[in-house]
Parts: C-alpha cells; sequence; structure tokens
C-alpha cells in the first residue's frame, strides 16, 4: 500500500540558514505519529513542507505518491497551525460553516467536527471571545472537516487542561484506527506515550524514528525525557 | 474558481461586518458627513459645490475601501487564515473576487447614502444624471477596494498598510485635476496624471457636471476606471502565494 507520507532527504533553508537538514522518512496508512522536540527544532517548517506551503531548497516530499502541495491533495489534507487561524470576529459556526462550504462538504460536518472538539457549548459564541484553547479547538475542528485521510496538526494540545488533552488524544486514536493518518507535533514529551511512532527532531534533523516502546528499550529510559537526552548524547544508540 | 466559493466567501466578510457595526457605521457616515461639511464650507457659492462636490463624490468613498480593504486583506495576511484557505481547493480568484463583492455591495450601499443626502439635503446639482454620479461613485470605491487588495502584498504591518493611503492615493489627489486642471498641469505631471486612475474617475464626474448629455468620453472615462478594476484584482490575485518561505 501507498505511504501516507514519504520525504526523502528533505532540506529547507531560511535566510541561509539551514531550517531542515536531509531528512527522510515515510509513514504508513492510518498511523498516529508523534513529531517531537524542542521548539525551534523545525518541527513548524517539516509540516509546512508536508503540507505544502513551504519553499523547499531540495529533496522530495510526497502525499499519497502526489508531490506535496499539489491540487489533487487540497481536499485531503488537513492542516492546524500552531497560531490557531479562524476568524476572530465570527462566531464557532460561522467559522466551520465558511470552511465547509470551501472544502465543499454538507454544513451537517460543521456540526459535527464542534462536537467532535468539545464546543458544542459554544455554537454561537464569537470565537475571539473564547479563551486560548478553545480559539485552538476551533481551529482543530476546522482542519476535521471533510474527513481529510492525513491531519498535520502542529501543538494542537498546548496550553489545554489534562482532561481536555487526554480527550483530544482519545479522539486522535480513533480518527488513526478509522484510518486516518495524523502527524502531531509537540515539544511536551510525556504526549510521546500517546503515539504510535515517533520522529524526535533537534536542530533540523530526525533523531529516531521509532515506537514508543522501542525507544525506551533502545536508550534503557524509563520516560521519554531521558531518552531524548540519551539520544543526544549519545546518538548511536 | 467556483461561484460557490466565491459567494460563500463574499457571505464570511459580510458576517464579519456585521459582527463589527461601528466598521459599517463609519463606512456609511464618513463619505456623508465629509460631503456634508464640503456643502457648509462652500454654502452660497453653489457653482463651486457644484464642482468640486462630484469628484468628491467618488474620491471620499475609495479612501474608505481602500482602507478598510488593506486591512481586512492584510489581517487575513498576518492571522494565518489565507495560509490555511491556500491550502484548500479555494481559488486564488475566489478569495479575491469573494472580496471585491462583499465591499462592492457595501460601496453600493455606501454611495446611495452619500449621492442621497448630497443630491437633497445638501443641494448638489449636476446636468448629467444623477444616477450616473452614483455609478461613478461605485466606481470608485471598487477602484478603492481593488487597490487595497493589491497593495496590501507590499505591507507587512498594519502601520505600513495605513500609510499606503498617503503614498499611494494623495499624489493621485493632487495631479487629478481638482486642483488644478490636468491641461494646465507641467508636462511631466500631466503625463503622470494620463496614468493614475483617479484622473479618470475625476473627469467622468466632470463630464457629467458639464453635460446633460452621456458624452462618448463620459463612457472612455468609465472604461478605464473599470480596466483600472481588473487590472489591481488580476494583481491582487497574483500577489497570493501557496508556498512562501
Amino acid at each position: 500500500m501507498e505511504p501516507a507520507i514519504r520525504v526523502e532527504h528533505l532540506q529547507v533553508k531560511r535566510g541561509g540558514r539551514t531550517v531542515v537538514a536531509d531528512v527522510s522518512f515515510t509513514v504508513p496508512s492510518g498511523s498516529l505519529v508523534g513529531l517531537l522536540g524542542p521548539s525551534g527544532c523545525g518541527k513548524t517548517t517539516l509540516m509546512r513542507s508536508l503540507v505544502g506551503t513551504q519553499i523547499v531548497a531540495g529533496g522530495s516530499v510526497e502525499l499519497f505518491g502526489q508531490p506535496a502541495g499539489s491540487p489533487a491533495l487540497r481536499s485531503q489534507v488537513g492542516y492546524v497551525t500552531q497560531a490557531p487561524s479562524v476568524y476572530a470576529d465570527l462566531t464557532v459556526s460561522e467559522n466551520l460553516r465558511y470552511f465547509a462550504t470551501v472544502l465543499a462538504v454538507p454544513p451537517t460536518a460543521a456540526d459535527r467536527v464542534i462536537n467532535d472538539v468539545g464546543l458544542g457549548r459554544h455554537t454561537d459564541t464569537v470565537v475571539g471571545r473564547l479563551s486560548g484553547g478553545e480559539q485552538a479547538r476551533v481551529s482543530l475542528a476546522t482542519a476535521l472537516l471533510g474527513s481529510p485521510r492525513l491531519l498535520v496538526l502542529d501543538e494542537p494540545t498546548v496550553g489545554l487542561d489534562p482532561l481536555l488533552r487526554r480527550d483530544l488524544w482519545v479522539l486522535f486514536a480513533a480518527l488513526a484506527s478509522s484510518g486516518t493518518t495524523l502527524i502531531v507535533s509537540s515539544h511536551v514529551m510525556e504526549e510521546a506515550e500517546r503515539c504510535q511512532r515517533l520522529l524526535l527532531m533537534r536542530d533540523g534533523q530526525i533523531l529516531a524514528d521509532d515506537s514508543p516502546e522501542a525507544l525506551l528499550a533502545r536508550t534503557g529510559s524509563t520516560d521519554f525525557e531521558s531518552a531524548f537526552i540519551a539520544l543526544i548524547e549519545n546518538p548511536s544508540t | 474558481m467556483t461561484l460557490r466559493r466565491t459567494v460563500a466567501t463574499t457571505r464570511r466578510v459580510l458576517r464579519q461586518l456585521r459582527h463589527d457595526l461601528r466598521t459599517v457605521a463609519l463606512i456609511l457616515a464618513v463619505p456623508a458627513v465629509l460631503m456634508g461639511l464640503l456643502a457648509w464650507i462652500l454654502h452660497g457659492r453653489a457653482g463651486d459645490f457644484n464642482q468640486f462636490g462630484p469628484p468628491l463624490l467618488g474620491i471620499f468613498p475609495l479612501i474608505v475601501m481602500f482602507l478598510v480593504t488593506s486591512v481586512a486583506t492584510l489581517r487575513e495576511r498576518t492571522s494565518g487564515t489565507l495560509e490555511r484557505l491556500l491550502t484548500t481547493p479555494l481559488a486564488k480568484a475566489d478569495f479575491v473576487m469573494g472580496y471585491a463583492l462583499a465591499f462592492g455591495l457595501s460601496a453600493v450601499v455606501q454611495a446611495l447614502v452619500v449621492s442621497g443626502l448630497s443630491f437633497s439635503l445638501y443641494g448638489l446639482h449636476v446636468s448629467g444624471s444623477a444616477w450616473l454620479v452614483v455609478v461613478v461613485a461605485v466606481m470608485d470605491a471598487l477602484l478603492g477596494t481593488a487597490l487595497g487588495l493589491s497593495l496590501s502584498a507590499l505591507a507587512s504591518t498594519e502601520f505600513q498598510a495605513v500609510q499606503f493611503m498617503p503614498a499611494f492615493i494623495l499624489p493621485q489627489l493632487l495631479v487629478c485635476g481638482i486642483i488644478v486642471p490636468r491641461s494646465q498641469l507641467p508636462p511631466t505631471l500631466h503625463w503622470l496624471s494620463d496614468v493614475l486612475p483617479m484622473s479618470y474617475a475625476v473627469d467622468a464626474t466632470q463630464q457629467l457636471s458639464a453635460s446633460a448629455a452621456v458624452t462618448s468620453e463620459f463612457l472612455l472615462d468609465i472604461g478605464v476606471v473599470a480596466m483600472f478594476v481588473v487590472a489591481a484584482l488580476l494583481i491582487g490575485a497574483a500577489t497570493l502565494r501557496r508556498r512562501t518561505h
């Protein structure tokens, strides 16, 4: 079966500085992948390269066998940026109905995704009056419209309370088991255990590409923070 | 480009305006109040009001719509909504036309309010059809919208965007023929005024002031303004980039 993501020797430069250096990996369909690393390590740039909004210096990125950013992929990939990219001066429902029309999905899908992210009580609230975490969930709901085959989520759980964070990871796992591929970034190492597979990133490079269990076993660590440190200090493990 | 996505974008922009009634009030009131002020300044000098009134009837909405559109478009660029929209099947033309239609509709209402007040309460008079003055005012407002859409690509902050008004609109105001007839300008400035859209917008209203019949010059002026609108919208669409650094 065609992998959901195939990245080969990806290189991104910004202002003369290398932000992503020769990164290669593949992600099979229907998996929940965590992209972890400290802020500034190139996670966002890598994700922008996946959705095709980033000008790249070299290498190739293919999603479902097609070059990233090609028109056929636009209705199959949902992307959530780190800062909520929704209209602060519209209500939750007005935002989702607009994006539903743009994606050519029925308006009922808007109500479904509002409930999926737990914002049913706030349907008619203007987004600008919601808390930061709630605004992030409106942005996430927008990406869930139209049941995309791949979801690229940049730090979707930052600043959320632990219960909501757990609920969202349950939602992500449910989406993955129904066949959606998800790549979720975070700088919080504990979130690693929620994923089926981990890509650990540092200084524009992938340090490890493994399952959470295998990573802990390989580094002889009991938590992901120390596993990450072990990998940096001893890259050959 | 699809009709459904364009109309959805128009409706979304209008909904945003509906949540911001103070902006709506400003769009409608500012040109009307400015025209009232002009009528008051030129009280008892009907000839002067009838000379300066018609061109300014179009220029005030142009300035208002230019500012509103450049800030609205810049907000889309900086808030990330534009980047997100460009990862969806939305065509660049859907985005640009959506905005043009939404602000175009606002411009129609704005032009009706300012013209209605000018021709009744303020006592403005033109030899030609008052309705054609309304048409020119709408075209001017559309020109403001189209210029705002394309020029906002050059701005990366709101501070820069608002300064495009004095930078791109005020020079046109100086050479468009209101202060000194264009035929009396130094040759270089005359040539400059020939390539700027506001000159044609002003000339169109001057035709309506002077002649009861629709002159071929008026039609030419309106045609040129329309071409500038289309060109600015095309440039606006071309400045949208799906891929950035």
